[in-house]
């Protein structure tokens, strides 16, 4: 397998027999996703029809869009477990500025700009006092979202202005909504930055050894700093679109997200460890999750059984790969 | 090795007791390594033997076999005549083996009485510790061995590393051992420390201990040790009593090794200096470090492990920070902040850890290659894979790199092939000063003379090389100057043309002339 005597001349790669896709887990999960789906039109009548199927997206949309930032962190070998308190940071701000009269484009601007500046926040912990990101981003969780109960209280914002309404609720195109072209749009961008862009290569050599990467001049503190940015950013982003989706702030909005972002994005084949993983699993990832829930919805399954179901989900898919991958290493050996 | 024995002149002396441990023929190897190969040691009671050799002679292989972490792949060992089976660290143990390390294995967080007797704590009826009994058994222990100063209850971590010492001496006491090892035990010590060590171990010998001492310090071994056994290259090459011989005996049976590896030859043709390094300092770790390297030449940095030498290298790479000193490349002077600052400016260094530092396992082969060169094969950000591939073959191909496919993970390569990957890494920045930290180590003869063939021609193409190594034929074979450093400082810097060996090792070791 090793050092058999090699021609010359060394191929860049080697065809792969078409099993080797087939069991890849990116086909694995299109597979789940596809009898998910027939499962789904199965049980109910309702499910087929376009305008249910665009509803659908808005159970995932959101998350995903964060799940994209926190899969590159977890590549990275780092993790964020800020990001649903960010969200309820950003949401909060932006409701007290709509109350003293704040126009949507400044409402935008706030939300995103709340979410950058937490996450670099969690960067500057991270690199510059060497903080293992775990317990500082457990710690920003608490605060961020304590920010958030001590400005509200038990208070609702309400009173967003009608054309903030667009960015969660607004269609750009028949039942295309503004939520599921921005989810296509970050999708292929982060698509390309992870696996298109030099930057994109030394997030995965950090994830595999941050060691060798510093060694080899990568610059990693400045490359963690900036993916810490990136989750905030998209933070921002989603707290845009909740806020406006659901017209209202609470400092509970979005109280367990981050478990559910991080299940999808470990469900989508990153590895927890860091080091590996791919922005079309994360995808797939989001659209079972999406599908799944909806079912249940459509079943009428209480909302206490779906938490179950995505606590189950996230040990389920954080054991299966491994699992999955001693097999793999067994049949090869 | 019967042999080799009556070469010296060392049949038992009269007198003596019977070996407490013979080792008899004892080979070990690892994959693509052959770590020691029919070894014969035999420990005597109430004598000190030291073991002498140079790095990667064997000796930690053969201290891991007789404290039952290794096992041989052959050859016996016998305790006071009987063969024993040393399967584990517990049998080696039961045998009255015991080790004390450089860094003492024990346990900080527990008091002196648990580090003394855990493992065999006398019990109550109920089996639980009697912790009085042990109390006052660890305190009889040490007064015996005049270390009544230390209170059995206080905790490890509150004492210094000379007591610490005293306490795994005392385990080994208290465990009846009739075989102690000590493992460079002088390595953290101060000059008084060692002292007491020493009157610790003429106290061991009093009680009739059979003791092995390795140690790189020759005064040290002629202080205190009886009796020596001499490594190289895992085979015993030589033993005897050291009353009969003489320290630059010692040092020729060390380095006096066959020819086996054949250099390339390559008529030096030295430029304008490259590199310049003045007053290079570091809070603990060196001083004053000033060299120059010039145009096509490969410095060697021979030391002793521990003796800074890495520690340079990594300052000059912009991988740690300097408190004082200047670098200067071609003439100007740089502070390298970072290994991207460093590999900008043109100066590399392939790191000895190869593992740790070197490969990115689970990264596919070409994009190792590529990673400290992604500004050239990417436009934009945006990475081009037809030039990273043309970079990675082109590099690859050159060191006779053995894969299936540069998209092989190179996880997957053995040790020699890796370390190519590592190589033409650093080639693929197209550096003016590569520095290679131990460049062959570990890795079988075939890719160590692809790697010295390689740093041949790139030498003449003008490229300067720093080749740090502990292997002297390495270091006499390739260099055409020599810098050794001792202790964080440069001892002495040669040139090559008529050094031998011996000068080397004693520079190294310390040895006046």
């Amino acid at each position: 397998m090793t050092d058999t005597p090699a021609p010359r001349r060394i191929p860049d790669r080697l065809d792969k027999p078409l099993t080797s896709a087939m069991f890849s887990w990116e086909a694995l999960l299109a597979a789940v996703a596809i009898a998910i789906f027939v499962a789904n039109s199965l049980a109910s009548p309702y499910f087929l029809d376009p305008w249910s199927l665009s509803d659908l997206t808005f159970n995932f949309t959101e998350k995903a869009i964060v799940a994209f930032a926190m899969a590159l962190i977890i590549i990275a070998g780092e993790i964020d477990l800020s990001v649903a308190a960010i969200i309820a940071l950003a949401s909060t701000l932006m409701g007290m500025a709509a109350q003293v009269g704040v126009g949507t484009p400044g409402l935008v601007a706030i939300g995103i700009a709340v979410g950058l500046a937490c996450g670099a926040f969690n960067g500057l912990l991270v690199t510059r006092l060497g903080l293992p990101s775990i317990v500082v981003t457990i710690g920003t969780m608490t605060l961020y979202r304590g920010i958030a109960f001590i400005i509200l209280g038990d208070q609702a914002y309400k009173g967003y202005p009608a054309s903030f309404a667009f960015f969660g609720q607004g269609y750009v195109w028949w039942v295309v909504s503004f939520e599921l072209l921005l989810f296509v749009i970050v999708a292929v961008a982060y698509w390309a930055l992870l696996h298109r862009t030099s930057f994109g290569r030394r997030v995965f050599a950090i994830g595999n050894n941050p060691v060798a990467a510093q060694f080899s001049g990568v610059r990693v503190g400045r490359i963690k700093f900036i993916l810490f940015c990136l989750t905030g950013l998209m933070s921002g982003i989603a707290a845009v679109l909740i806020t406006s989706r659901l017209g209202s702030t609470r400092p509970s909005i979005a109280q367990g997200y981050e478990l559910e972002i991080i299940t999808m994005v470990v469900l989508g084949g990153v590895n927890i460890l860091g080091g590996a993983g791919s922005i079309l699993g994360v995808v797939l990832a989001a659209l079972i999750m999406g599908l799944v829930t909806f079912g249940l919805g459509l079943l009428n399954v209480p909302g206490i059984v779906m938490s179950i179901f995505v606590g189950l989900l996230l040990i389920v898919v954080i054991a299966l790969p491994i699992v999955w991958r001693r097999m793999r290493r067994e049949r090869v050996a | 090795m019967d042999t080799t024995a009556q070469r010296n002149g060392t049949e038992r002396p009269q007198g003596l007791n019977a070996p407490r441990l013979t080792l008899a023929g004892i080979g070990k190897s690892f994959p693509g390594v052959r770590a020691l190969h029919d070894v014969s040691l035999s420990l005597y009671p109430g004598q000190v033997t030291a073991l002498i050799g140079e790095n990667g002679a064997g000796k930690s292989t053969l201290v891991k076999i007789m404290t039952g972490i290794y096992q041989p792949d052959s050859g016996s060992i016998a305790v006071d005549g009987s063969p024993v089976s040393l399967a584990s660290a517990h049998a080696a143990f039961a045998n009255g083996i015991t080790a004390i390390h450089q860094e003492t294995v024990l346990f900080d967080e527990l008091s002196v009485a648990e580090n003394i007797f855990l493992g065999h704590a006398p019990r109550t009826r109920l089996s639980l510790i009697d912790w009085s009994t042990m109390r006052a058994n660890a305190r009889e222990v040490l007064t015996t061995m005049q270390a009544g100063h230390i209170d059995p209850d206080t905790r490890l971590k509150d004492l210094g590393i000379a007591n610490k010492h005293l306490v795994a001496v005392a385990r080994a006491m208290s465990i009846d051992a009739s075989i102690v090892i000590m493992d460079e035990p002088t390595a953290a010590l101060s000059m008084k420390e060692i002292e007491e060590l020493f009157l610790l171990i003429e106290f061991l010998k009093g009680q009739g201990k059979a003791i092995l001492f390795i140690s790189h310090k020759f005064d040290e071994i002629f202080r205190i040790a009886d009796r020596y056994t001499v490594f190289r290259d895992g085979e015993m090459v030589g033993e005897g009593l050291l009353a009969d011989t003489s320290q630059n005996d010692i040092v020729k049976l060390m380095v006096g090794r066959s020819i086996d590896h054949i250099f390339p030859q390559r008529t030096a043709s030295l430029g304008n200096p490259v590199l310049e390094v003045e007053g290079l300092s570091h809070p603990t770790e060196f001083d004053d470090i000033g060299f120059s390297l010039h145009e096509g030449e490969i410095l060697g940095f021979y030391g002793l492990v521990g003796a800074g030498r890495s520690e340079v290298m990594q300052a000059i790479a912009g991988i740690t920070r300097v408190s004082r000193g200047t670098i200067s490349l071609e003439g100007k002077a740089i502070l390298p902040k970072s290994a991207a600052d460093a590999i900008n400016a043109g100066i590399v260094y392939v790191p000895e850890e190869r593992g740790k530092q070197g490969v990115v396992i689970g990264l596919p082969i070409f994009q190792n290659v590529s990673l400290p060169s992604l500004k050239r094969t990417s436009k934009s950000g945006l990475l081009r894979l037809a030039d990273e591939f043309a970079v990675a073959r082109k590099y690859t191909e050159r060191l006779d790199l053995r894969a299936s496919s540069l998209s092989q993970d190179v996880g997957t390569l053995s040790g020699g092939n890796q370390q190519k990957v590592v190589i033409a890494k650093w080639l693929a920045t197209q550096p003016k000063v590569i520095i290679l930290d131990e460049p062959t180590k570990g890795i079988d003869i075939g890719s160590k003379a692809a790697v010295h063939g390689f740093m041949a021609e790139l030498v003449a193409e003008g490229l300067s090389v720093i080749m740090v190594s502990s292997e002297l034929p390495e270091i006499l074979g390739m260099s055409d100057r020599v810098v050794v450093m001792r202790e964080g400082r440069i001892a002495a810097v040669y040139d090559n043309e008529g050094l031998d060996a011996e000068t080397l090792v004693r520079a190294a070791a310390g040895i006046a002339a």
